[in-house]
């Protein structure tokens, strides 16, 4: 930790991935030498927490499990406290991979408020079973119509923020399955939220938290969370929540 | 013509016992002031119709209802809908503060890790 640290912040959201977690941070420190790697635990009962910190992270550990958007939102606050000017977000299952993660900075340093990585704009050959795919595209076909822009990716989950975004999430962040709205939010605001193409690879470990019966609370929770957010007034940059 | 009959006797401690019980936990520091106005009308209310009768007729009369005890009901019922409305408000009141804690919890802790092993170093 003696080495000049970068502004670049690493966050991983982690609910019991003790077998990819610390081939991950591996990856990504040969990556991104000195980045902050920063693990959030969401009260995982393996041995995560131990994995990550003997891998070099720095672990925030959840008291009990919150969900993996209040996880997300614990690791923009650390960002935002120790002053880190991006922050990039990284599932704990190795499907993002380390080298992609330039590709989402550099829009960063050019002045983008939020990057996604994108699956489906031709880098990778990503697949994943029908009713997901469905999912995927009711998502991004409702952002799109909502916010008046093409959006091809709206539940990816890679993605690097500025520090302006950072500052944002740390005070509204939706919860249970925020992609999609975390969108929502930003455009509504108005900051530059862009799309890059970016390479998702099959999950190395773990698997998808969402399961049939799941999907269905899924699909009805975001929409209604997105129908809201559209109906409620614009959190503006700067007023904490409650 | 204020006849007490058995029902009406019945319904009157009832509804009696029930408010003795709202202000007992009350002043145990049970149940909060705070969240205990609700429960508070729904005794008064209870009473009220058990003591006057009459109340609880021209109430069905109006309504439409011909049969006053299922106006009863109808009150009943709408004040326990209301009742677990505001416990659902409460709830998401409750979960979202302690999300917050919980965040709060991990990053002291971090911070408390990091001055222990005496490396706070800030980054710039």
């Amino acid at each position: 930790m003696s080495q000049k640290q970068s502004d670049v912040a690493i966050l991983i959201p982690a609910y019991n991935e003790e077998t990819t977690l610390s081939d991950l941070i591996d990856r990504l420190r040969s990556e991104l030498p000195n980045c902050g790697i920063i693990v959030m635990d969401d009260g995982s009962v393996d041995q995560t927490a131990e994995v990550a910190r003997s891998a070099g992270a720095v672990v925030l550990r959840l008291p009990f499990n919150l969900g993996i958007g209040a996880a997300m939102q614990t690791g923009y606050r650390y960002a935002k406290r120790k002053g880190y000017r991006i922050a990039v977000q990284v599932d704990g299952d190795g499907q993002h991979p380390p080298e992609e993660i330039h590709r989402l900075i550099e829009p960063i340093r050019q002045g983008a408020d939020l990057v996604i990585g994108c699956r489906f704009l031709g880098r990778g050959d990503f697949k994943s079973p029908l009713m997901r795919r469905l999912g995927m595209l009711f998502f991004s076909f409702t952002i799109s119509t909502l916010v008046g822009r093409r959006f091809h990716d709206t539940t990816s989950g890679f993605r690097a923020a500025g520090r302006s975004v950072i500052e944002y999430y740390s005070d509204h962040y939706p919860s249970d399955y925020p992609e999609p709205e975390a969108i929502l939010l930003l455009c509504r605001a108005g900051f530059d939220v862009r799309e890059v193409p970016a390479k998702i690879v099959e999950r190395g470990g773990g698997h998808s938290s969402i399961t049939a019966i799941r999907g269905v609370y899924y699909l009805f929770k975001v929409f209604l969370a997105i129908a809201m957010g559209t109906l409620r007034p614009v959190r503006r940059p700067g007023r904490e929540n409650e | 013509m204020m006849m007490i009959d058995r029902v009406q006797l019945v319904s009157i401690v009832g509804s009696l016992s029930l408010l003795v019980l709202i202000l007992e936990l009350i002043r145990r520091g049970k149940l909060a002031e705070r969240y205990s106005l609700l429960w508070i009308v729904t005794g008064a209310v209870l009473l009220g119709l058990s003591i006057w009768r009459g109340l609880l007729d021209n109430f069905a009369v109006a309504l439409g209802i011909f049969y006053p005890p299922s106006a009863l009901f109808l009150v009943g019922l709408v004040f326990v809908l209301l009742l677990i409305l505001h416990f659902s408000v409460i709830v998401s009141r409750l979960s979202r503060r302690s999300r917050l804690l919980a965040q709060e919890v991990a990053l002291l802790k971090e911070a408390l890790r990091e001055i222990q092993e005496g490396m706070g170093e800030e980054i710039d």
